[in-house]
């Protein structure tokens, strides 16, 4: 008994250090002091903070679970022992850094973090305090573990509810501040007007909303859904439809609430959810894993720059030949030349695979931009001057650019793109892209045709990002070499991975939480590639389908379903189409 | 006979013959027309040559890493570049705070032995610390699992030491006695810290193709790569056999990553990527898998690297031709997978699953 009872303070400690080496690590990298410009309630907590906070919630809660106790009170110390572990490591962070001179390597262990931490305190008082918040703050996660799914759920959705409206309140406030009745009832819920982050009442009421919504939500969903399967056929249809319509006239009207800056974001998400549904036709249906999807949309943005710009003649920042056609001219040749490429491309990569496929994708990619950036063909495409003065958007003489104009070319790019894919999604050709993710071989000895079933693949992907790119040229109006780094690859590939390979609104999803937030939340910017990379790695080792999968996806990754399971629904359906009856 | 093989023939092989051959033909008469105006001198092309064999012999201990992880988990560790960046950064304070304190200057050989091994000890730390944590889980998961975590630690790990250590390139401190030329004769000169390089990397790899061959533990690695679970029941620990790889491989990254921040005195958080895709050009040119087919491919990178621009390009009057030598590199890695995907000495794996 007593061993066990040791054995299992040595697992909190342990998972204690593992907490405190995140917290430090979070602190080091510049994370802590940078965010603590956004207050999330104001006077009482920021972002900074908070950051601290989740990872000594998150020490308490995986104390709690990975405990062998079986006692919940045992379970719950644990949890704080976890966190006062994690609280004392950080406090030494803290005693280290002056005497260790630690900021002469660590650029970011500066007074402002110590301040932070220790929330101006000195001496053993910041011990104590740093000791009693990790221990509560390991208490409160170990509790949220302990408490029933229902009631944990709820607390963790409240929480994150007052932190993302904290987050965006002066967007939020100016979004308000165009829709005057309503901006003034809720004025409340923010602090005064020199401050940032919501008021405590605010905060309070967010989270009790919330909170109780959750609750009850969790024993009424389904509720509702049976109800309204109950209906009658028509009137399940005529829901369905109000509600379709009720979403495209909030799509299309949303530009004139937005404003100039927020519809320059949801642009931004745009472009990239136009790539994010290419690239889930190349990764998610068909397997083939692409890092230098980039280059079609460099190719897009190039050659509606070189058709476009007016900027030509033998100075510097002007290429020697352009045919200075318009935006709707250049449009269709810049989609096309990407579906040339992408077949150009596709071709010498037919017959190799999986890790082989990425690392030689990624070589095109690199070759593409470098080529771009070159002296050697900097009198056609400009060299790393880029391209200036490209064309803009416009019909029948109105012109298109305002950002909340283009938004409707855009939101017409997507449209068309997502509906291309979810009918392409269960065709022939779609579940062939599958048939060929599943296994090659196999699918080559069903009768697919790898050679054009491939090229297809990579030639729809292609059309998408080609169209990306000659927006975001004419978006931007000059295009430099550096905008097509390999990052932007990354970035589609991590949105599709988060959202779910092969899901349709898995794609949208991720745009939105990868590419908006951290346009919306500047502060990110200087750490997006470090979150999306942990995310990747997280989303790969704890829910590799993603938060929205596909349903065959889903089973697959997940073994306790068996292989019979995905697999029977689409295989006879498959040989009926590739042999028909005569 | 005939025939068939013309029946065999389709439109894509076409298609990558007529590139191939293009890309032959360019290679051919951008030589001649290098070589016929005499721009450069045999002093010249000796330089370039030198250059880079010492550039293939840092590729070289790079490649060995994703070998030997290819050999053993069929996965290629995308963030092994990384690795070697760490080994280089943590090197470089290790450098400099010898150098502050007068150390470096005077006592220069113990202090670079103990740069080296400082160099090896973190890549070695990173190298488990991300076998543990991203990849030991993943052994069985479908492959691109394994990959796309690979992907994400390597950018994970970039962001992480560019925000801990800051954005700017940091300059490596001066070292006496790796300044300077060693005269061969006449014009032809080395420089001494291209010497070292080439020396060092030799002695490394030498010793690691020994013990991968000739020692027990070695033994073991090969049979793990063969069979794992053949290997179990012979009563071989594979995790630990798996675990051991990572270390070697990163040992020799972290060695690569010192040297090559002596030789090009620049430290930044994203010097590994560009090495690490050459590297695993270079093992994939070898035919991965195969340890001396990873260093002979390296070498022949580096020089093909160091003399292609100049020599294919110059000629035919593109600007600038450096510029485009990691376009070489990559078309040369692609020409590679199309036309022998077995490398130089491997065996066939681009095409095959495993």
């Amino acid at each position: 008994m007593n061993k066990l009872q040791s054995s299992n303070w040595f697992m909190a400690l342990q998972i204690g250090v593992i907490g405190g080496i995140a917290a430090i690590l979070l602190s080091l990298v510049g994370m802590v002091e940078e965010f603590a410009k956004r207050d999330i309630v104001a006077g009482v907590i920021e972002m900074g903070q908070t950051l601290i906070l989740i990872a000594l919630l998150a020490t308490g809660y995986f104390a709690a679970r990975r405990s062998p106790s079986t006692g919940s009170f045992l379970r719950i110390i644990e949890g704080g022992v976890a966190g006062a572990t994690a609280g004392l490591l950080l406090w030494l962070l803290v005693q280290s850094i002056a005497p260790l001179d630690l900021r002469t390597i660590f650029l970011n262990a500066s007074p402002a973090l110590i301040k932070i931490l220790t929330f101006g305190k000195e001496g053993a008082a910041a011990l104590g305090l740093m000791l009693v918040l990790g221990a509560l703050g390991g208490l409160a996660g170990a509790l949220v573990q302990i408490l029933p799914g229902r009631y944990s759920n709820a607390t963790v959705q409240a929480l994150a509810w007052v932190a993302l409206l904290g987050l965006l309140q002066d967007l939020i406030r100016v979004t308000l501040l165009n829709l005057p009745t309503i901006g003034d009832a809720l004025q409340w819920m923010f602090g005064s007007r020199n401050e940032k982050g919501l008021s405590i009442l605010g905060a309070v009421v967010v989270f009790v909303v919330v909170a109780g919504m959750s609750v009850l939500r969790s024993g009424q969903s389904s509720r509702l859904q049976t109800r309204l399967r109950a209906l009658p056929a028509a009137s399940q249809q005529a829901v369905r439809w109000i509600s379709l319509a009720l979403l495209a006239a909030i799509i299309l009207y949303l530009p004139n609430v937005l404003g100039s800056y927020l519809s320059q974001v949801s642009n931004q998400v745009g472009l990239f959810l136009l790539m994010g549904l290419g690239l889930n036709i190349v990764v998610g249906f068909a397997g083939l894993l692409d890092l230098g999807y980039v280059a079609f949309f460099a190719i897009g943005a190039y050659v509606m720059g070189v058709l476009t710009t007016n900027a030509i003649g033998p100075q510097a920042g002007q290429i020697v030949y352009g045919p200075q056609m318009t935006f709707w001219q250049a449009l269709p040749i810049a989609v096309l030349v990407s579906v040339i490429a992408g077949v150009i491309l596709g071709i010498p990569v037919l017959n190799i695979r999986g890790d082989y496929l990425a690392i030689v994708t990624l070589g095109f990619g690199e070759i593409i931009r470098i080529l771009a950036g070159s002296d050697f063909l900097k009198p056609y495409i400009g060299g790393s001057q880029g391209i200036v003065q490209v064309a803009k958007s416009n019909i029948g003489g109105i012109d298109f650019h305002s950002p909340q104009k283009l938004y409707y070319v855009i939101l017409a790019g997507i449209l068309l793109a997502a509906f291309v894919s979810w009918r392409l999604r269960d065709s022939r050709v779609g579940r062939a892209w599958k048939a060929l993710r599943e296994d090659e071989d196999v699918a080559q000895a069903m009768g697919i045709h790898l050679v054009s079933t491939k090229l297809m693949a990579f030639a729809t992907g292609a059309a998408f990002a080609g169209l990306s790119g000659a927006i975001f040229a004419s978006q931007i109006g000059s295009i430099y070499p550096h905008s097509f780094k390999l990052l932007v690859s990354i970035n589609v590939l991590a949105l599709i991975i988060v959202g779910g390979m092969g899901s349709l609104p898995g794609v949208f999803v991720g745009a939105l939480i990868l590419v908006g937030l951290p346009e919306l939340l500047r502060e990110f910017s200087e750490y997006r590639l470090l979150i999306y990379g942990a995310l990747l790695i997280i989303m790969m080792l704890t829910r590799p389908e993603g938060f929205l999968p596909e349903a065959t996806r889903r089973q697959e990754l997940h073994e306790e379903l068996g292989p019979e399971g995905e697999l029977l629904p689409e295989a006879p359906k498959l040989q009926d189409e590739t042999n028909p009856a005569p | 006979m005939l025939k068939r093989a013309f029946e065999r023939f389709t439109v894509t092989d076409l298609f990558m013959w007529i590139t191939g051959g293009a890309i032959v033909a360019l290679v051919v008469v951008g030589s001649i027309a290098t070589l016929r105006t005499g721009t450069y001198t045999a002093r010249h092309w000796f330089d370039f040559f030198i250059f880079g064999l010492a550039q293939g012999s840092i590729y070289a201990l790079i490649a060995l890493g994703y070998t030997l992880v290819y050999g053993i988990l069929r996965m290629i560790n995308f963030a092994h570049s990384e690795v070697f960046m760490s080994g280089a950064y943590i090197g470089y304070f290790v450098a400099t705070s010898f150098n502050r304190s007068g150390f470096l200057d005077k006592n220069p050989l113990f202090a670079l032995l103990v740069v080296l091994a400082v160099a090896m000890l973190t890549s070695v730390t990173v190298a488990v610390l991300l076998e543990r944590i991203a990849y030991r889980s993943l052994r069985r998961a479908p492959r691109l699992v394994p990959l796309i975590t690979a992907i994400g630690a390597s950018f994970f790990l970039q962001e992480t030491f560019r925000t801990l250590f800051g954005s700017q390139s940091k300059a490596y401190p001066d070292v006496d006695i790796l300044k300077g030329t060693v005269s061969l004769s006449g014009d032809f000169v080395i420089q001494k810290i291209q010497i070292l390089v080439i020396i060092a990397a030799g002695l490394l790899m030498a010793s690691l193709y020994f013990y991968v061959m000739r020692t027990r533990a070695g033994k073991a690695m090969r049979a793990v790569s063969e069979d794992k679970d053949t290997a179990a029941l012979m009563g071989i620990d594979v995790d630990a056999i798996i675990v051991r790889t990572f270390v070697l491989g990163a040992a020799a990254a972290g060695a690569g990553g010192m040297l090559y921040s002596l030789m090009f005195r620049q430290i930044n958080a994203y010097m590994g990527f560009v090495p690490g895709i050459k590297a695993f050009t270079a093992a994939v040119l070898g035919g991965i898998g195969n340890l001396p087919g990873a260093m002979l491919g390296s070498l022949f990178l580096g020089i093909f690297e160091s003399v292609g621009p100049i020599l294919f390009l110059d000629g035919l009057g593109v600007a600038a031709p450096y510029q485009l030598k990691d376009v070489i590199a990559f078309t040369m890695l692609v020409l590679v997978l199309i036309f022998r995907p077995t490398g130089l000495l491997g065996e066939r794996l681009a095409t095959t699953k495993a």
